[in-house]
């Protein structure tokens, strides 16, 4: 708590509020002390907190004196504490309520809620240690800002870089909760898959292919339901059709016999957009016999994998061979 | 009190039974109905995300590539389909796919020089000129690449990444079986590009009736040239190795 300095509350040149919230108790340590139910701000560069009753009473924290933060639960119903760790006060640390403290961290009390994103920003700006490209304040007699010439281009470049910085933190921190709440999707589909396993026939097919479409659109590879021979999905079953409309006839123009990337990349520059991924292409033509299609996938013991026509395929042209040569 | 037994016994316990077969199979209905509702969700999530960043993933690739492993994570495959959500909303399905073309007939306009085999730092080089000259188009990295070449795999061509003592990467497009003593001729001459019989035996103690097994075997295969023109013996070089020219 010695850490902690008297302020007068006015923010500094460039200093934002980030983030604040009321009813916000510091304690020392493990000790309570007077500064109960009081308005946390925090700053790019500080943590501020305001006495409700009495308009002078505020006191400070410089966040360069944080190592770190963690959450502590106070368990009993009661709302969770934040654990500012805090480092050794330094020689010409100005003077604030307490003289000296035996303690090496403070607790933040919320009584209102609010620590989980109050926790969420400290640690961000935390991570970003502002204080140490803050410019040194000005006096009041140097002369105005350059906006022009080469420090105002390097001004603007520096403000770009920390906006770009601040989106990409952003985008990682959304980032993060989205794949949370695919997790709890993931874990879900498990489940389902298990009971799938276990009891063959007591879930219809139409269920299943409605949960295969479920694990197509997250990008689950699920084993149990994927190589299920049977009723495939809509999707994969239009696809096929589609392909053997447009590519037949130069499958038959080719010899008969195309090699699968090849395929893969007329179809894709064919498309342009919504491109079909590898697995797709494979998954429409393991539907071409089921379906009974002028086109079949052949794979060879070497793996190459190949879209023959049948008419003009390999056994056919064999076959036509054959018969000519009897015919002599 | 009664005991259980008789008849009646068995016919209750099968009677309990079916119910708790029948409870099964209503719980996956249930189970099926939740995923359902998580999903339109999740959807709802992924569009609001996606309004927000999808061009942070096409321009940064530091982001795509933590959130291709963010999905590894949870088991996820983003690229599994185009028809995915994560293709769909996100585009990343596109970005990925096109790269695979890319990579594709770059492999397939090189193999008559290099028999299928090239170092992937050639083939990110040549997929970049493919791709154009705008920054937008450059910004592919070998993440990117080799992520692409991953799921190029099923199609059959025998795409494959080997990787060489020195950390650098071979990308194969071709379905030769390239097993242990061909990875270890690889190695020998990736300081030089070339190897013969008698570097073989000097560095991997190789008998010669194996190296000459061996050399056959990857001439056969397109993989090396035979240089008969320097004094000491016959030199192969392996052009997958070959500095761009």
């Amino acid at each position: 708590m010695d850490r902690f300095e008297w302020s007068d509350g006015k923010l500094k040149e460039g200093e934002t509020v980030i983030k604040q919230q009321g009813g916000v108790k510091i304690s020392d340590g493990p000790e309570k002390t007077n500064f109960e139910n009081g308005l946390a701000q925090l700053t790019h560069s500080r943590l501020i907190w305001r006495s409700p009753q009495n308009q002078q009473s505020i006191v400070c924290l410089h966040l360069s004196l944080v190592l770190f933060v963690e959450e502590m639960s106070d368990g009993r119903g009661k709302s969770p504490k934040l654990v500012l760790h805090l480092q050794s006060p330094r020689a010409n640390q100005p003077k604030g309520p307490v003289y000296s403290s035996q303690h090496t961290h403070i607790r933040l009390g919320f009584k209102e809620g609010g620590a989980n994103d109050f926790n969420r920003c400290l640690s961000e700006v935390l991570a970003r240690k502002v204080w140490e490209f803050a410019p040194v304040s000005r006096p009041a007699n140097q002369p105005r800002k350059i906006h022009a010439g080469i420090v105002g281009i390097e001004r603007n470049l520096e403000k770009q870089r920390k906006e770009t910085d601040q989106n990409i933190s952003k985008a990682f921190q959304d980032l993060d909760k989205l794949i949370g709440k695919a997790k709890e999707m993931v874990e879900l589909s498990k489940k389902i898959s298990t009971k799938i396993k276990d009891k063959q026939g007591e879930i219809s097919e139409d269920e299943t292919v409605k949960f295969k479409s479920y694990l197509l659109s997250l990008g689950i590879n699920d084993p149990v339901t994927h190589e299920t021979h049977g009723k495939g999905l809509k999707y994969h079953e239009e696809l096929a059709k589609q392909l053997v409309a447009v590519l037949q006839e130069p499958i038959e123009e080719n010899g008969g016999m195309m090699a699968l990337t090849d395929v893969f990349c007329r179809v894709n520059r064919a498309r342009g957009i919504e491109l079909l991924s590898p697995d797709d292409l494979l998954d429409a033509c393991k539907q071409f016999s089921r379906l009974r299609l002028p086109l079949r996938l052949r794979i060879f013991s070497s793996g190459v994998a190949v879209l023959e026509s049948i008419s003009k395929g390999e056994d056919e042209k064999v076959f036509e061979a054959a018969t000519l040569l009897e015919e002599f | 009190m009664r005991r259980a037994v008789g008849l009646g016994a068995i016919n209750k316990k099968k009677l309990a039974e079916a119910k708790y077969k029948d409870k099964g199979s209503e719980l996956a209905e249930e189970q099926l109905n939740q995923m359902s509702k998580q999903l339109d969700a999740f959807r709802a999530n992924l569009e609001e995300f996606a309004a927000n960043h999808r061009n942070d993933i096409k321009k940064n690739p530091e982001f795509r590539r933590h959130f291709q492993e963010m999905c590894a994570t949870i088991g996820v495959d983003p690229l599994a389909s185009g028809k995915g959500f994560w293709s769909e909303m996100l585009g990343v399905g596109d970005f990925y796919y096109e790269i695979g073309v890319q990579i594709i007939e770059v492999c397939l306009a090189t193999q008559h020089r290099n028999g299928g085999l090239m170092s992937l730092e050639e083939l990110l080089q040549k997929v970049r000129t493919t791709r154009g000259r705008s920054r937008q188009a450059q910004d592919v990295s070998l993440d990117d690449v080799m992520r692409a070449i991953k799921k190029l795999k099923c199609l059959g061509n025998g795409f494959v990444l080997h990787r060489l003592n020195d950390g650098r990467f071979m990308v194969q497009s071709v379905p030769a079986e390239l097993n242990m003593d061909h990875t270890s001729v690889l190695n020998t001459a990736q300081g030089t590009g070339h190897v013969s019989i008698k570097a073989l035996q000097d560095k991997l103690g190789w008998q010669k009736e194996r190296s000459m097994l061996v050399m056959d075997r990857l001439v056969q295969e397109g993989l090396v040239w035979v240089d008969d023109q320097d004094r000491e013996g016959r030199l192969y070089w392996f052009p997958g190795l070959f500095p761009d020219t």
